[in-house]
């Protein structure tokens, strides 16, 4: 006889005592990035993984997300006979929101799955104890690296992200819908502003500390042997694609909720 | 029997209690090992005595109770004032525990590298010496962790965990998963290496051919409290059912098997 008050009392229960949980490994997290040694050698390992090897799949998402998107807008705003709107509006949607967004998300895709299978075994063979054991802080050496690695490399991916996101709305556009190519690199330039570029790339660093911190948490905290690594793996990139939406909602609402 | 004098013990547990949850792992677990000492812990499965171990390294934090290594509470300290303390502890674990993403090697030398920053061609020195302490030919050292059999991981822990020359060395089942031959050959190498080092060791197995072999005095877990503790030649004539019952290996006794969930 389960009363069902009970229930939803206890799942509350338990979600707090989560976030919780996940708000103390962060600040634990965010304290030994200033407390030394600081392996700055694995920390480049990171960005190699993070950064080079998720070239390939976020460039494709964003050429192929900028060169639909031109398209869309080109139908849309024929309507208004305002097809030269498109670069504009392609520049504007994928710098504020899809470039970041849609990178950040393939990037918790690989990397924080990644991350969580690795500590996660780690932490059920032992090797996290161990470190312990050899006079080394688990944090230190595993966790920071990967915060600062992606913290440093998803700005870099989400500017390449852009970049040809952009470049895929362009080929489009000139090639298919007819738009002039000088005009569509002038309005595209003339649309940009610094704060797009500066927002898109605090959103890219947030998104890289929530892919880095949900991927070494699931990892870290992991019980009960290869399950348990698979449920890591699986929560990891869950909370991840959850944390980064609501974070760029967050962000956007603050840098342009006044902006009318 | 040591004498109770007035020499710090290396390892002190007062009173010690731990809970997970609703379930009380250790339960008022008072433990002394002696410097030079070899204690091994005794116990079933799911008895706590991983949790024993764990707590002394700080890994866990018992609720209540005073564990004191060489004479310095730990339970209070902080990850950092703790790193002198686990200086002075080597452990080996069950599994062998070794970093599979870096060679044998590096593993061996991770304590000296990264714990003491030793300069790598040093280090190396070391761990290859080390490696030839246990019996492994310095080749070895360049291959991954994975490439080697159950007996070679355990013997590149032992290795491991003698490199940075330790006062106090845990071994955690260091003969489970392994044939009996390669059992014996291990605990041979745990106790010429414990004797070159003049090490302090804790042991907890439930294998007795083991623990006869590398305890100088064996102490019984049972629901998180020891519940006999004596020199190694007293273990079969102990007069507890518990310890007989254990020993012995026998499914009747006073210890009941908890095979079904509570």
């Amino acid at each position: 006889m389960t009363n069902p008050l009970a229930t939803i009392g206890r799942v509350f229960l338990n979600a707090l005592a989560e976030i919780g949980r996940l708000s103390h490994f962060a600040a634990v997290a965010v304290m030994h990035i200033f407390m030394p040694p600081i392996y700055w050698r694995l920390a480049l390992h990171q960005m190699w993984l993070i950064g080079y090897n998720s070239l390939p799949v976020v460039g494709l998402t964003a050429l192929f997300t900028g060169a639909a998107l031109a398209q869309q807008i080109f139908v849309g705003g024929s309507r208004f006979n305002a097809e030269s709107v498109v670069p504009g509006v392609v520049v504007i949607a994928i710098v504020r929101e899809l470039g970041p967004v849609l990178g950040g998300l393939m990037v918790a895709g690989r990397v924080s799955s990644a991350m969580a299978a690795e500590l996660g075994t780690m932490r059920v063979t032992e090797q996290i104890d161990a470190l312990t054991t050899l006079s080394t802080d688990p944090i230190n050496y595993l966790v920071v690296p990967r915060l600062i690695a992606a913290v440093l490399t998803l700005p870099l991916l989400v500017l390449v992200a852009n970049t040809i996101g952009v470049l895929g709305g362009f080929v489009i556009g000139t090639e298919r819908l007819g738009l002039n190519s000088g005009t569509y690199l002038q309005v595209t330039t003339d649309f940009l502003e610094k704060a797009d570029i500066v927002s898109s790339m605090v959103k890219a660093a947030v998104f890289g500390f929530v892919i880095a911190l949900m991927g070494s948490y699931h990892g870290y905290n992991s019980r009960g042997g290869a399950q348990g690594v698979g449920k890591a793996t699986t929560n990891a990139v869950v909370s991840a694609f959850i944390m980064i939406l609501l974070a760029n909602l967050i962000i956007t609402v603050i840098v342009f909720g006044n902006q009318v | 029997m040591i004498k109770q004098t007035n020499i710090t013990p290396m390892i002190q547990m007062d009173n010690v209690h731990k809970s997970f949850g609703t379930k009380h792992v250790l339960n008022g677990l008072n433990l002394t090992v002696q410097k030079g000492e070899s204690v091994v812990i005794i116990g079933g499965s799911g008895t706590g005595k991983s949790v024993a171990l764990k707590s002394i390294l700080g890994i866990l934090k018992p609720e209540q109770g005073s564990i004191k290594v060489d004479g310095r509470e730990i339970t209070t300290l902080s990850n950092r004032e703790r790193k002198p303390v686990l200086a002075k502890i080597g452990m080996l674990f069950q599994g062998a525990a070794l970093f599979d993403s870096i060679p044998v090697w590096q593993n061996v030398a991770f304590g000296l590298i990264q714990g003491e920053g030793m300069n790598k061609h040093d280090a190396r020195e070391i761990a290859i010496e080390k490696l030839r302490r246990v019996g492994l030919t310095p080749d070895v050292g360049d291959l991954s962790p994975a490439e080697l059999s159950g007996g070679m991981q355990k013997r590149v822990g032992l290795a491991r965990a003698i490199a940075s020359e330790p006062e106090i060395i845990f071994f955690d089942e260091p003969t489970t998963g392994l044939d009996p031959i390669m059992a014996d050959v291990i605990n041979d190498l745990i106790v010429e290496c414990v004797q070159d080092l003049g090490a302090t060791t804790l042991s907890i197995t439930h294998d007795m051919a083991s623990a006869r072999k590398i305890a100088d005095r064996i102490a019984m877990l049972y629901q998180g409290k020891i519940i006999w503790d004596g020199d190694k030649n007293e273990i079969d004539t102990s007069g507890n059912d518990y310890v007989d019952q254990f020993i012995h290996g026998r499914a009747q006794g006073p210890i009941e098997m908890q095979l079904l969930k509570p």
